[in-house]
C-alpha cells in the first residue's frame, strides 16, 4: 500500500481513529506520518487528535462559512472560513462570536456542548444553576421515555422555578 | 545544557508505582489560556513575549513551582529540543512553534508547563506506574496556583477554551503509555484497540502491518474533553487501563502456554543481542528491550531491574546519546555508542 499523502513510498504507519462512530484511517510513510506530527510513544508528548478531525470539520464549516459571509471576531481578526482551513481559532472571544456554530461542532466533536469539569472559584456561582438546569433536563427526558408522568411533571415544576430564579 | 540530566533517567521511568511492568507512566496534561490575549497560533511575537513574561513571574508566586529551571527557547538548540521531547517534557508542535515559547520544569520532572505551544500553557504532570490520579492532583493544583495570578479564558457553558476546539472543556488530555508484547504476539491487540475505541478512548502505537509495533508500546488517552469532570475520564480511564492489563497477563499465559519454548529462546536472544552487539539501532534497541521487559514479566530473567530497562529506553535515544557524550554525531557513530551504553549498563 502506498502513503496516501506523498503517494510514492510504502505505506509503514497506519493509525485508525473511531470519532462518534466514524471510522478514519490514515495510511502513511514514516516521512510523511512525522509530517502530521505522528511520532512514537517515546518521541514526545503529542495528541494530534486534531489532523484526524480535519475531515469532519472541513464538511460542516464550508456550510457555515457561506451563512457568515466573511464575519471576523473583533478581537483577533479570524474569519470562521480561516478557522475552517487550520482548525484553530483566534482568541477567547472567537467563541462568543462564533457561538452557534461551534456548538454544533463541539456537540460533532464531543458528543456534548456542557462543561461539567473543573469551575474557576470565580465561576462558581454562575455554573452551578446552568448545570443543574442540563441535569434536570436529561432527567425529564429520561422520566418522559419511561412514560413516568408523575415525575416528569415535577421535574418540569423544578426547572421552570429555575428559570424563574434566573429572571 | 541538560549534560547532568541526560546521566540520569526521568523520575516517571523509575519503575515504581502501580503495575509498572505493564504501565510505563500516566500522564495529566491541562491546556489554559490567559483572558484578552490571542492564542499563540494568532499571536504576534509582542503578545508572545508578554504571555512569557506573565507566566514567568505567576510560576514564582506559585508555592509548589518555585523549585525548578525556566527555559527560553531562544536559548535551546536543536538538539535541546530533540533533547526534551525524548523526555517527553515538551511536544513536537512546541519544537515547531515559532519563537517566544518558554518551558518550566520541576526539580523532579514531575511536573512541566510549556508556554506559547498551541495554547498559552500546557501544563502536564507525569508520574511512574499507573497513577493517573495523582498526576491529575499534581497539575490541578499547578493549575490553581497560577490562577491566582492568571486569568484563564473559561465560558460558564463551553469550559476552558482553547486553540483547538478538540481540547474545550477540562483541557485535559489523560494518557497512559503501556507495554502490550502478548497482545500483539496474539493478534489479540486489534480487537482491544476496537473496543477502547467504542468507550471514548484513543490508541496510538506505531507499527507496520503483520510487523512488531516499535517496542510494543501504545498510549491510551481520552479522546473527548467536553461534557464530563475530569474525575469522570480519569475513573475511565483507569478502569481501561486496568482491564487492558488483565487482557495483557491473560495473553502471556497463553503465550507461554502455547510456545514457552519460542519466547524463551526470544527473549534470551534479545539478552544476548543486547549484552554482545557493537552497532545498534534505537529502534532494534526498543524492540529488544521490551523483549527484556516481557522476559521480566513472564519471570524467565531476573535481571536486569525493571528500573535498568526503563532507563536504557530512554538513555539509548538518540538526543540522549548525543547529549550524554556532549557532542553531536552522525547516526553511524551512534549505533556504536548506544551498543556500547547498552552493554556496559546490562553488565553491570
Amino acid at each position: 500500500m502506498l502513503c496516501q499523502d506523498c503517494g510514492k513510498k510504502e505505506a509503514t504507519v497506519h493509525l485508525t481513529q473511531i470519532i462518534n462512530n466514524e471510522k478514519i484511517t490514515l495510511n502513511l510513510c514514516d516521512g510523511c506520518a512525522e509530517k502530521r506530527g505522528f511520532h512514537s510513544p517515546l518521541q514526545g508528548a503529542s495528541f494530534p487528535l486534531a489532523e484526524f478531525l480535519s475531515g469532519i470539520i472541513d464538511k460542516g464549516l464550508l456550510k457555515e462559512s457561506a451563512k457568515l459571509k466573511g464575519q471576523r471576531c473583533p478581537r483577533c481578526g479570524i474569519a470562521f472560513s480561516d478557522f475552517g482551513k487550520a482548525g484553530r481559532l483566534g482568541c477567547g472571544n472567537c467563541y462568543k462570536i462564533f457561538r452557534d456554530q461551534l456548538r454544533d461542532l463541539l456537540r460533532k466533536i464531543h458528543g456534548s456542548d456542557l462543561h461539567r469539569g473543573k469551575i474557576p472559584p470565580a465561576y462558581g456561582d454562575v455554573m452551578k444553576p446552568i448545570r443543574e438546569e442540563k441535569r434536570l433536563e436529561d432527567e425529564l427526558k429520561k422520566a418522559i421515555e419511561s412514560e413516568n408522568f408523575e415525575m416528569a411533571a415535577q421535574i418540569r415544576d423544578k426547572i421552570q422555578a429555575l428559570s424563574r430564579n434566573k429572571k | 545544557m541538560f549534560e547532568e540530566l541526560a546521566q540520569k533517567s526521568a523520575c516517571w521511568l523509575s519503575g515504581e508505582g502501580t503495575n509498572p511492568e505493564i504501565v510505563l507512566s500516566s500522564r495529566v496534561r491541562l491546556a489554559r489560556n490567559i483572558t484578552t490575549f490571542p492564542f499563540p497560533p494568532a499571536a504576534g511575537t509582542d503578545t508572545r513575549e508578554k504571555v512569557l513574561s506573565y507566566v514567568r513571574s505567576a510560576i514564582t508566586k506559585a508555592g509548589d513551582l518555585k523549585d525548578g529551571s525556566f527555559y527560553d527557547s531562544g536559548e535551546l538548540s536543536d538538539l535541546d529540543m530533540s533533547f526534551l521531547m525524548e523526555r517527553h517534557l515538551i511536544s513536537p508542535e512546541f519544537q515547531k512553534a515559532q519563537s517566544s515559547r518558554g518551558l518550566f520544569v520541576d526539580k523532579e520532572e514531575a511536573i512541566s508547563i510549556m508556554v506559547n505551544e498551541e495554547d498559552h500553557l500546557r501544563i502536564q504532570s507525569i508520574k511512574s506506574g499507573l497513577d493517573i490520579k495523582s498526576s491529575w492532583e499534581t497539575a490541578d493544583k499547578a493549575d490553581d496556583q497560577l490562577a491566582h495570578s492568571l486569568e484563564f479564558d473559561y465560558d460558564p457553558s463551553f469550559g476552558y477554551l482553547t486553540s483547538c476546539p478538540t481540547n474545550v472543556g477540562t483541557g485535559m488530555r489523560a494518557s497512559v503509555l503501556v507495554h502490550l508484547p502478548a497482545l500483539v504476539l496474539t493478534r489479540e491487540i486489534e480487537k482491544v484497540i476496537g473496543r477502547i475505541s467504542k468507550v471514548g478512548l484513543t490508541v496510538r502505537g506505531f507499527y507496520g502491518e503483520g510487523t512488531d509495533v516499535l517496542g510494543n508500546l501504545f498510549q491510551i488517552s481520552n479522546q473527548t474533553t467536553l461534557g464530563r469532570s475530569e474525575e469522570d475520564i480519569i475513573g475511565d480511564l483507569e478502569r481501561v487501563t486496568k482491564q487492558i492489563i488483565e487482557y495483557e497477563e491473560n495473553s502471556r499465559v497463553t503465550v507461554c502456554k502455547d510456545a514457552k519454548d519460542q519466547i524463551e529462546d526470544k527473549i534470551w536472544r534479545a539478552y544476548g543481542i543486547l549484552t554482545h552487539a557493537r552497532v545498534l539501532t534505537s529502534s532494534e534497541v526498543m524492540n529488544l528491550l521490551s523483549a527484556i521487559r516481557l522476559g521480566l514479566g513472564l519471570k524467565t530473567l531476573t535481571s536486569p531491574s525493571l528500573r535498568l530497562v526503563n532507563e536504557l529506553l530512554l538513555l539509548s535515544q538518540p538526543a540522549h546519546l548525543q547529549k550524554y557524550h556532549g557532542r553531536e554525531m552522525s547516526q553511524n557513530e551512534r549505533d556504536m555508542v548506544r551498543a556500547e551504553l547498552v552493554r556496559r549498563k546490562l553488565r553491570g
